[in-house]
């Protein structure tokens, strides 16, 4: 029986229900817009805003995990500190769409590793990565004019695949590098992303170049490659040298030495159009390369363990690392 | 790997790096339920993902009411209209929302538009068959005193037909709504914003973040279906709540 | 506009059905054709009907109990209107990482999906039948349990099925998602772009909603069978 009660209840009820939906929509507000964080005087290594640099838009992307989103933001960043008009497009997808949206113009460039440009888009066998960054580079550079497109010099930091396991599992199957998963990894189950699969650089490359066959390959989504492991359901999982969990947690935690030099590392290039960078000036590469010279694999790890430890969201550690370097006021 | 770069005028500082323990850290535990400190101080994360939720929904509601509702009185006059129309708005409501996001990429692309077309999509179903079943239900002998008394067709759908049929209108509109409501999170996918974001992506493992956004979306629906029953209250004074 | 393809990625994505295509990814292994569309499909459809069981299992016999009883209304009426306001998304990704990856742990979860239109529905459809109806078939001297099976069910099949059909498609369109909880489905196409390409993303979303309509088509006709000519009054 509904009385007048109730309904003064249920009255009630939806009006703090409403008030508190449009508190929250009118408190938000559209939020793509990147820090300005211009500085004026001649501090060493902080990023000069140029008027002239207003005139142009660039779009900034990156793939879809967090390193990539955290570099993605301080190239953003950076660039909106040197005066350029900024949107970021981060969490693009992985490598071929990042590729088809630069090639598009969809975005103006985003930042790739060197190795994975050199095997999954321009075809070369792992062996064929050369291990100098500056080497790799070039390489890939070629490659890219060919295409009208153009890579920026590589950052200090390099980063690759790793096949991982627990402390556990490691110490009873005696695994110190890949190769003593020979024999033993047909009773092993291993987990990565859906296209390792297909990588070179991943599954391919471990079954084509160590000869190894799994028990399993279960392709699970790349945020989980640590939580699988802790749960017990992998054996082995595909981690990344630069992730902040090996040093973190590495009592829990080893990845296996990659002694056939299968997983190339790859220091990050920023690719982009070459029209692009005639368009934006000068102080594009100059911005990028000059704020990416701080990232050592020390900071690269910490940025990411703030990211993916500690939960902040990229724009922010981002915005950190720029201002603790002293790049932005 | 060898690099010869030299750490130049962007030497980052030492503050820079963050004593942690991670054991401490509740959010860096991936088997935690719910971290109450950090959601605490980061709630405000979650405002800009459910003011693009409502930017979806909202629209997707209107736009999907109008049609449906515009789609019911037609067939209200026409009658052999209802079967093919509720065959069609079925098709709709059947095919999968994440999968109908997709089969509109070629036409309208990523983003905000597309979700809120596919949503409207969706309810069509539920308002066009309840304003129908409304309408068919109101019985024969209250017309009949209508038209007796003078009025016109339109009159008598307008001031007698159409109010006797607001609860069940209203009722596949609350359908509707927290259907919508849910469902918008999916947009995510096809990067028209929400509070999917907060669930996908680097979230997808992080349990806080889940549990804060999926709390959202539920209270928004508990908030828009309970404004609803309140309208119903409000329009049919003369009829006790009928079951929901 | 990155999402603008052109229509005739349509035709690729028939194409892409039938017969493997280049890999986006380099490393030599064609993906896509018929026999994978197929391997997902059957892999979709088993989770869903593994699901569904499920979910009939605990949440039939419930709602026709409770219905028959006239109990417990809020429980069943509540029940399906929450169950409609939880996201899936949320669902699908905590599993993943609190109870784990794969069928096992996704199977049953997809299923607390299903069962609150099931129960709704069944409460609904038995509690409605005419008490007068009921009390005769008491009074002739039938157990409670015939009274549910061979009074009650009958009338509220229309009702009841449409349940069925509600949580079939809820839990197929969840489906989707279950790759990101390590279970394969017709969703790794959708959801790998950069594995299977456009091609396959549109591949994926299209033999999705023919699977839903298929499901839906056959559990119509299916309750067609089952409601009696008595009951066939009305089309749908």
């Amino acid at each position: 029986m509904r009385t007048d009660q109730t309904r003064m209840r249920v009255l009630l009820a939806a009006l703090a229900a409403l008030a508190l939906t449009l508190g929250v929509a009118a408190c938000g507000s559209s939020d793509d817009s990147t820090t300005s964080g211009s500085t004026e005087s001649g501090e060493a290594g902080a990023i000069q805003s140029n008027p002239e640099n207003g005139k142009v838009s660039l779009t900034i992307g990156s793939k879809n995990f967090p390193e990539q989103e955290i570099l993605g933001e301080i190239y953003a960043q950076a660039l909106t500190a040197a005066g350029y008009k900024v949107k970021s497009a981060l969490n693009l997808g992985s490598e071929t769409v990042a590729l088809k949206a630069v090639k598009s113009g969809q975005i103006s460039g985003y930042p790739e590793y060197a190795s994975t440009a050199l095997t999954s888009f321009f075809g070369l066998e792992p062996e064929e990565v050369p291990s100098d960054a500056n080497e790799a580079w070039e390489k890939a550079n070629e490659e890219f004019e060919k295409e009208n497109l153009q890579a920026f010099e590589p950052t200090p930091f390099a980063s690759a695949n790793a096949v991982g396991t627990t402390k556990e599992t490691a110490e009873k199957y005696g695994l110190k590098t890949v190769s003593d998963l020979e024999g033993v990894s047909e009773e092993l189950s291993l987990y990565g992303s859906p296209e390792c699969r297909q990588r070179i650089d991943c599954l391919a490359g471990l079954e084509k170049l160590y000869g190894l066959k799994f028990k399993s390959f279960t392709p699970v989504d790349i945020g989980l490659r640590y939580t699988v492991l802790e749960k017990g359901q992998a054996d082995l999982s595909i981690l990344f040298t630069t992730d902040p969990q090996l040093s973190a947690e590495s009592d829990k935690f080893v990845i296996l030495e990659d002694d056939k030099e299968v997983f190339p590392a790859g220091n990050v290039i920023f690719v982009t159009a070459k029209k692009v960078a005639e368009e934006a000036g000068p102080d594009y590469e100059k911005t990028i390369l000059q704020v990416q010279e701080g990232l050592d694999l020390k900071v690269v790890q910490e940025l990411d363990a703030r990211v993916e430890l500690e939960k902040e969201t990229p724009k922010e550690a981002a915005k950190a690392y720029l201002e603790s370097a002293g790049y932005v006021g | 790997m060898g690099n010869p770069l030299v750490l130049a005028a962007g030497e980052v500082g030492g503050d820079f790096f963050k004593e942690r323990d991670v054991g401490d850290l509740c959010q860096a535990q991936t088997q935690h339920v719910f971290c109450f400190d950090w959601a605490r101080e980061n709630i405000d994360r979650f405002e800009t993902p459910t003011v693009q939720h409502l930017q979806i929904v909202i629209p997707a509601l209107l736009i999907g009411f109008v049609v449906a509702f515009a789609l019911a009185l037609l067939a209200h006059r026409i009658r052999w209209l209802q079967p093919p129309l509720l065959a069609a708005t079925g098709i709709l409501y059947t095919i999968p929302s994440i999968a109908f996001f997709f089969l509109l990429l070629p036409l309208t692309g990523l983003g905000r538009d597309t979700a809120i077309i596919v949503l409207s999509a969706y309810t069509l179903q539920i308002i066009f068959r309840n304003t129908m079943l409304g309408l068919n239900n109101v019985p024969d002998s209250v017309k009949d005193a209508a038209r007796g008394m003078g009025l016109t067709s339109r009159q008598i759908l307008w001031k007698v037909e159409l109010p006797l049929a607001i609860p069940e209108i209203i009722a596949g509109l609350r359908v509707a709504v927290v259907s919508t409501i849910a469902i918008a999170t999916l947009a995510v996918l096809i990067s028209a914003g929400g509070l999917g974001t907060q669930m996908y992506g680097s979230n997808l493992t992080f349990p806080t973040s889940i549990i804060i956004a999926g709390a959202i979306v539920m209270l928004m629906a508990l908030a828009f279906d309970s404004i609803l029953l309140l309208v119903q209250r409000l329009t049919t004074p003369w009829r006790r709540a009928a079951r929901a | 506009m990155i999402g603008h393809l052109p229509l005739a990625s349509f035709t690729g994505a028939i194409e892409f059905i039938f017969s493997p295509q280049e890999s986006n990814v380099t490393g030599g292994k064609k993906v896509g054709g018929f026999d994978k569309s197929m391997e997902l499909l059957v892999k979709h459809l088993e989770v869903t009907v593994l699901a569904l069981a499920i979910a009939l299992l605990i949440a039939l016999p419930l709602g026709l109990y409770l219905g028959h009883r006239g109990k417990g209304e809020q429980l069943a009426v509540g029940l399906g209107n929450a169950g409609r306001a939880i996201p899936e998304l949320a669902v699908i990704a905590l599993v993943a990482v609190l109870i784990g990856v794969g069928l096992p742990n996704v199977a049953p979860v997809l299923a607390i999906l299903g069962i609150p239109p099931i129960l709704n529905n069944a409460y609904v459809g038995v509690s409605q039948v005419d008490r007068v109806t009921v009390d005769a078939a008491r009074g002739i001297g039938m157990s409670e349990t015939a009274i549910i099976r061979k009074v009650e069910l009958p009338i509220a099949i229309p009702t009841v099925m449409g349940g069925i059909r509600s949580a079939a498609i809820a839990i197929l369109a969840t489906a989707t998602i279950a790759p990101l909880a390590g279970v394969e489905s017709l969703g790794d196409f959708i959801l790998n772009r950069n594995v299977y390409g456009e091609n396959g993303l549109l591949a994926g979303a299209i033999l999705v909603a023919l699977l839903a309509l298929t499901i839906e088509g056959s559990l119509a006709l299916l309750q067609r069978r089952l409601t009696s000519d008595g009951l066939k009054v009305k089309t749908a």
